[in-house]
């Protein structure tokens, strides 16, 4: 049981990915971008991570991606087009990549052996989680805190109007 | 009988391969945005691990170590997505060939 | 145990001066820098006085220990002093002499425009020197050694807007280097077969081992090394060549380094290395043959001299043949005592001539002078005194010392005898030659003008010349006179032996029986007064009575006296041999093919090859953000490898 929804869940992952790499408009790879999100949280549900998977829906794909459709039509981004790449990107980077993927993937695989992880293995509640983010990382949950906060001042600097000349001459 | 545990490789495995995809996405798009999903797809990736691990040795901490990860990428995302409107602004364009200033 | 007697002081204290006068010197007036460097040196002489007065209460040696310097695991060395007999002799010999050559300076030198520089190098001369003397070790002797070479070059050099002076200063430097490197090897053979350099320790090493027969041997090499820098130091063949050139220095340096105490270095360092030479009988006698072929060689360029500052500087080169002559049949307390009379007479001869071109406007030629014994009188008085003590006249020092030298030498071999003794007379003949042709007869020079070719204004004349010599000033006289006082009484410590025995605790005793009696001492004495007297009657018949004999002479002597009088041309065979060789060496090979086309070129490759390089890497950053991606996937992944690789692989 544990396996089929594992697999069932993996296929959408796996589907959603490369289907991002296939469109050609942005909007297309967004919506597969959702997709994987949301087959992610069926695999921390599978783990037993309640929470990160209900962090994973309300925030991944319920904030960012939403941010990044506004941001695709708000710049009314069209299909690709064609440009002269980098040789570099193509012909080094992917290769290479691959090549190192596929050396991690089998140490994984040598080393690993019979481990498995059951259905719902992770223990803990909220609470659990509360308490350990509260007590022993609470440095680092007010650390980024200070970081959100350093975002939003970014982005609206960043994302804001310039002044126009005009204004400025006087 | 379908088993019921799932080799702990099998979700590294697929966190590895989100990864790759993300990397091969970075890698060929050039639609500046698309590249900006493709960083979120390795993150994704990457929190898949963590869980798995976490869930493999039972050690809560990986959850809030994921909690962190998806802040971050949250923070991020805003910040890029407010600098490609700013690119946008001035050079007209999301084709990221067209964003080379950055040299010499 | 011994008092603490603060030798540093005597060192240290004309070195403070010489500091004082060389930063604040020259904003100062000439009185202050007067005061300092008379006071500084004054001083020195008056400590070293004091320890004199001491010394019989002291146990000898006395050794004061500074400080330590080198400290490794098989060879240490540190900076202390060492006295005893023969260091006490060259103590009041350097400091007294360069004291009143201090004073005397202060007349001479009044108008140069860099007087305190003069001052500041004179107390730096006599720092090193004073170290050199006092050292209780090779090491610290060597610091005092080169450092007396240093203060030779700017001395020599001291007017270095003249080009034959900075040439000179460097001649004198260079030709000294040549020696200094044989004196480096006998050190490093010292501290490779005894371990040390200090004195007491290297001749307790060498005191058990025996005399080294058939001219083979460690000590043999050692010596003759040493002797090879004591013949760049002290100018014997074939490294004297410096020595004429470096009178183009102001004569009170040409009296205090080349006459009295540089210059003698080199015989102290032998003397107070005996232990070492008395066990190698073939290096002492190396010593003696080129001390007897320098005394004689010299002599004979010196007769035909025009200058009166180089017929002085050959006597120099001559005399310190004696010295070494008798350092090398054994008899090393001859030498010394040679050495001190010689800083007495050589150093008044050089003053007095100093005095003379003082009053003839800078003029050195002797053919432009004469008759100057009227308007010079105690520069005549002074210098006849030492005219007849370094001519070996009787009672004077010069006799005592130069009569125990050819004793001594004629126990050993009465070649070296024969051959000093007709240097004697040669020595006797220029040197009244000198005499003569300077102060007697017609006065041949022209009218003095208001400057000198010394760059010195005889103080107090109109710009338009005066008409005449004039004597020089009280303060340039007074050091004159007591050195000559001390030519006339300064012998009779020999008499009896009592120097010798004074220094026997140095020297070991007296040396074995004499061969042969004193009766033929008595003759032999004879027979060397004998030849002084006729050389000086020679000069006086071709220099006084009949004044065109010596040119008919010169002309019927042709070729043989043109060699002569062009010092046998062994500064131009040094230059083709040696010099020449060297420069063009240095010119095509080491400048054109080494510096440029190699050095040079790695150099300048090296930058164009960064340059290359650098445009090549320049096409990395394009700007291109995905070719950037790329290369960070690439190294992404060959890190990982590697690190898969080294915690699996292994």
């Amino acid at each position: 049981m544990h396996l089929i929804l594992f697999l069932a869940f993996g296929a959408v992952c796996v589907g959603g990915a490369i289907n991002l790499l296939a469109q050609r408009h942005p909007i297309n790879s967004a919506l597969s971008l959702i997709a994987v999100m949301a087959a992610l949280a069926g695999e921390y549900l599978l783990l037993g991570a309640e929470f990160v998977a209900a962090v994973q829906v309300i925030v991944y794909a319920g904030a960012v991606m939403v941010l990044f459709v506004f941001v695709i039509m708000l710049l009314n981004a069209g299909e690709e087009e064609e440009t002269k790449g980098s040789r570099v990107a193509i012909l080094l980077g992917v290769p290479g990549m691959l090549t190192g993927s596929v050396l991690v993937a089998w140490v994984v695989l040598r080393q690993s052996g019979n481990e498995a992880v059951a259905i719902g293995a992770l223990p803990g509640s909220p609470q659990d989680i509360a308490q350990l983010l509260f007590h022993d990382f609470l440095l680092p949950f007010e650390v980024t805190s200070v970081l959100i906060l350093i975002a939003i001042m970014g982005a609206v600097v960043l994302a804001s109007k310039p002044e126009t000349p005009a204004g400025k001459a006087d | 009988m379908v088993p019921s545990y799932v080799p702990l490789s099998y979700y590294l495995m697929l966190g590895g391969f989100l990864f790759a995809c993300g990397v091969v996405g970075f890698l060929i798009k050039r639609n500046i945005i698309t590249i900006f999903m493709s960083i979120e797809l390795m993150l994704n990736g990457v929190n898949l691990s963590f869980v798995a691990f976490a869930a493999h040795w039972h050690a809560l901490a990986g959850q809030v170590f994921v909690f962190f990860v998806m802040v971050v990428a949250a923070a991020e995302a805003a910040v890029g997505l407010a600098i490609i409107i700013a690119v946008y602004r001035t050079r007209e364009t999301l084709n990221v060939d067209q964003v080379n200033l950055l040299k010499l | 145990m011994n008092p603490n007697l603060n030798l540093w002081l005597i060192p240290i204290l004309p070195l403070a001066g010489a500091a004082i006068n060389g930063f604040l010197g020259k904003k100062s007036s000439r009185r202050a820098v007067t005061t300092i460097a008379l006071f500084f040196s004054g001083a020195a002489f008056a400590w070293a006085l004091w320890v004199a007065l001491r010394f019989s209460s002291l146990s000898l040696p006395y050794q004061e220990y500074l400080a330590h310097w080198i400290r490794s695991d098989s060879f240490s060395a540190d900076f202390a002093f060492y006295l005893d007999q023969l260091s006490l002799v060259m103590l009041l010999v350097v400091t007294g002499v360069g004291f009143l050559i201090h004073i005397y300076s202060v007349g001479y030198m009044w108008d140069d425009p860099s007087y305190y520089r003069f001052f500041s190098y004179l107390n730096l001369f006599m720092f090193f020197m004073l170290t050199l003397v006092l050292a209780n070790n090779y090491l610290v002797m060597f610091i005092g050694w080169e450092g007396v070479g240093l203060a030779s070059y700017l001395l020599i050099g001291f007017w270095f807007t003249k080009d034959s002076a900075a040439s000179a200063g460097k001649k004198a430097f260079i030709v000294n280097r040549i020696g200094d490197f044989g004196f480096l090897i006998a050190l490093f053979l010292l501290i490779k077969h005894f371990g040390s350099l200090n004195f007491e320790q290297v001749f307790q090493g060498i005191a058990p081992l025996g005399v080294e027969t058939a001219g083979a041997g460690l000590l043999t090499a050692i010596g003759i090394l040493l002797m090879v820098g004591a013949c760049g130091k002290s100018a014997q063949i074939p490294l004297y060549v410096w020595l004429p050139d470096a009178m183009e220095g102001p004569t009170p340096v040409s009296a205090l380094i080349h006459a009295a105490t540089m210059v003698t270095a080199g015989v102290y360092m032998v003397s107070r290395s005996h232990t070492i030479f008395e066990r190698a009988p073939t290096a002492l006698t190396v010593v003696a043959i080129i001390g007897t072929l320098t005394a004689f060689f010299a002599a004979t360029i010196g007769i035909a001299q025009t200058d009166i500052k180089k017929v002085l500087a050959y006597s120099t080169i001559s005399q310190l043949g004696y010295m070494f002559m008798a350092c090398g049949v054994g008899a090393f307390s001859a030498g010394i005592f040679h050495l001190m009379t010689h800083a007495f007479f050589k150093g008044l001869l050089f003053l007095g001539a100093g005095s003379v071109l003082h009053a003839c406007g800078g003029e050195q030629d002797m053919r432009k002078m004469g008759g100057l014994k009227s308007f010079i009188p105690w520069t005549f008085l002074t210098m006849g005194i030492a005219t007849l003590a370094i001519a070996g006249i009787p009672p004077l020092a010069g006799f005592w010392s130069k009569d125990e030298i050819l004793w001594k030498a004629y126990q050993v071999s009465w070649v070296y005898w024969a051959i000093g003794v007709v240097t004697a007379f040669l020595t006797s003949f220029y040197m009244f030659r000198l005499l003569f042709m300077t102060f007697f007869g017609e006065y041949r020079g022209a009218s003095v003008e208001a400057h000198g070719s010394h760059g010195h204004d005889p103080h107090g004349h109109d710009a338009d010349g005066h008409g005449g010599p004039h004597e020089s000033p009280m303060v340039m006289l007074v050091p004159l006179m007591i050195l000559a006082l001390l030519s006339l009484v300064g012998g009779f410590v020999g008499w009896g032996h009592h120097f010798e025995h004074f220094l026997a605790p140095v020297f070991g005793s007296v040396e074995a029986a004499e061969v042969a009696s004193h009766g033929t001492e008595l003759l032999l004495m004879g027979v060397s007064v004998a030849l002084a007297f006729l050389g000086a009657w020679l000069a006086y018949v071709l220099y006084c009575s009949r004044p065109e004999l010596p040119q008919r002479i010169a002309a019927s002597l042709g070729g043989l006296y043109q060699t002569v009088v062009h010092k046998y041309y062994i500064d131009e065979l040094y230059g083709a041999l040696f010099v020449k060789p060297l420069i063009d060496g240095s010119t095509r090979i080491l400048w054109q093919d080494v510096d440029r086309k190699v050095i040079d070129a790695a150099v300048n490759d090296a930058g164009d090859g960064a340059r290359h390089v650098s445009d090549e890497a320049r096409h990395m950053q394009s700007g291109n953000i995905r070719s950037y991606a790329g290369w960070i996937a690439v190294g992404s992944a060959v890190v990982i490898a590697f690190m898969i690789w080294m915690a699996v692989g292994r």
